[in-house]
């Protein structure tokens, strides 16, 4: 009896369709764009700072364009889809054990969300919102 | 008492001679079984009554012996585990574990999830050795606590079948070896932590897993692997910051 083991290929590209669990991790990965072109955004933002205040009220009102406000929302809409699941998530990373049984999952996820929605309100307020 | 209901199943099974094929193929099998039987049945059925030369692996019938895992439906799972009830009016389509090569039919060839297997050192490397005379090593119930589940593995591959990274980088280490490697790190009497760094802490170890999560989402013994491998990489990380950024610092 021969040994001719058949090995099937992985398709490279297109692998993330074969299963609802392996595109909901594309979609996570995918807010990574959105995110990463919001600091763009935010750096570019600081560098109009930095050149003086004509630099700066310009690119207040590019901000304010449609085509910008519709970025900004998906990019908000993204951020916080990246922060839910990496919170929701945190408890596998950072177990905590007291004693001989740990900590539920829900209160290490739920002491992130309560530190987020703290920070938020910190900036918030550094921003003259309130 | 009632009596029991049968269900008539459509399995459709993926065949691969190595002799004959060069190619897999689907083949239909029609059949009725009582409605509390598992996937695993109905095959033994088909083996039975129906085609003689279907190949398959299983042993304990109850979710212990980790050997009859395969793809049913695109899922990872134990055939002996899954009811053919769940999948009434439908095709079950039984394939073998997703990401080995296939040896036979529903047989595939487990050597490389082995050999990760031993690169790991999965035993206990105690911290100082000493006499029997000297006694047992003794353990608290929390430090039980803290590596049990990871110790429920039993190898049945079903993590390494769900995991993308395994199927698209073969060279990584993979979810059950890595998670037998933090379990034995976790354990009080083990200071093999150093030797098995240099397998985990690795571009194949853990730092090739991108917490997709399946592995832990398929597991039949409930451990989650995807756990182990994220506490890993964090203290993977400590390492290297006290050996790179702290001076005289050391790992």
């Amino acid at each position: 009896m021969s040994r001719r083991p058949l090995v099937r290929e992985v398709p490279p590209t297109s692998w993330y369709f074969r299963h609802p669990r392996y595109m909901r991790y594309m979609s996570r990965e995918i807010t990574s764009i959105f995110v990463g072109a919001y600091c763009v955004l935010l750096v570019v933002g600081l560098q109009r700072l930095a050149a003086g205040p004509v630099a700066w009220e310009a690119f207040l009102a590019a901000l304010k364009n449609p085509a910008s406000i519709v970025f900004q929302f998906l990019a908000l809409v993204a951020a916080v889809y990246h922060a839910a699941t990496w919170f929701n998530a945190t408890h596998k990373a950072m177990p905590v054990q007291i004693g001989e049984d740990f900590v539920q999952p829900g209160v290490i996820s739920g002491a992130h969300y309560v530190v987020w929605l703290v920070l938020s309100f910190v900036v918030l307020y550094l921003a003259g919102v309130f | 008492m009632t009596p029991m209901k049968e269900l008539r199943v459509q399995l459709e099974v993926l065949r691969y001679n190595p002799d004959t094929d060069t190619e897999a193929h689907f083949q239909r099998y029609d059949l009725t079984c009582p409605e509390e039987w598992v996937v695993l049945d109905a095959l033994n059925k088909v083996k039975e009554s129906i085609d003689p030369t279907l190949n398959y692996r299983w042993s304990c019938h109850m979710a212990v012996c980790g050997s009859c895992g395969m793809m049913i439906n695109g899922e990872p799972k134990l055939s002996c585990h899954t009811f053919v009830r769940d999948y009434e009016g439908s095709v079950i389509r039984v394939e073998p574990l997703a990401h080995f090569p296939i040896e036979r039919d529903l047989v595939t060839a487990p050597d490389d999830f082995m050999e990760k297997l031993k690169r790991v050192k999965p035993y206990i490397i105690p911290k100082e050795k000493k006499p029997i005379s000297e006694g047992e090593y003794k353990q608290t119930p929390a430090q039980l606590m803290k590596f049990r589940q990871y110790s429920m593995c039993i190898n049945c591959m079903l993590c390494y079948a769900a995991c993308p990274e395994y199927g698209l980088t073969p060279e990584f280490i993979g979810p059950a070896a890595l998670t037998l490697a933090h379990r034995y790190n976790v354990d009080s009497r083990d200071g093999g932590r150093k030797e098995r760094q240099e397998v985990v802490a690795t571009h194949e170890g853990v730092w090739e897993c991108t917490f997709v999560g399946a592995c832990s989402e398929v597991c039949p013994a409930h451990v989650d692997p995807a756990s182990a491998l994220q506490q890993m990489k964090i203290t993977s990380s400590i390492d290297w910051i006290v050996e790179h950024l702290i001076p005289g610092g050391k790992s």
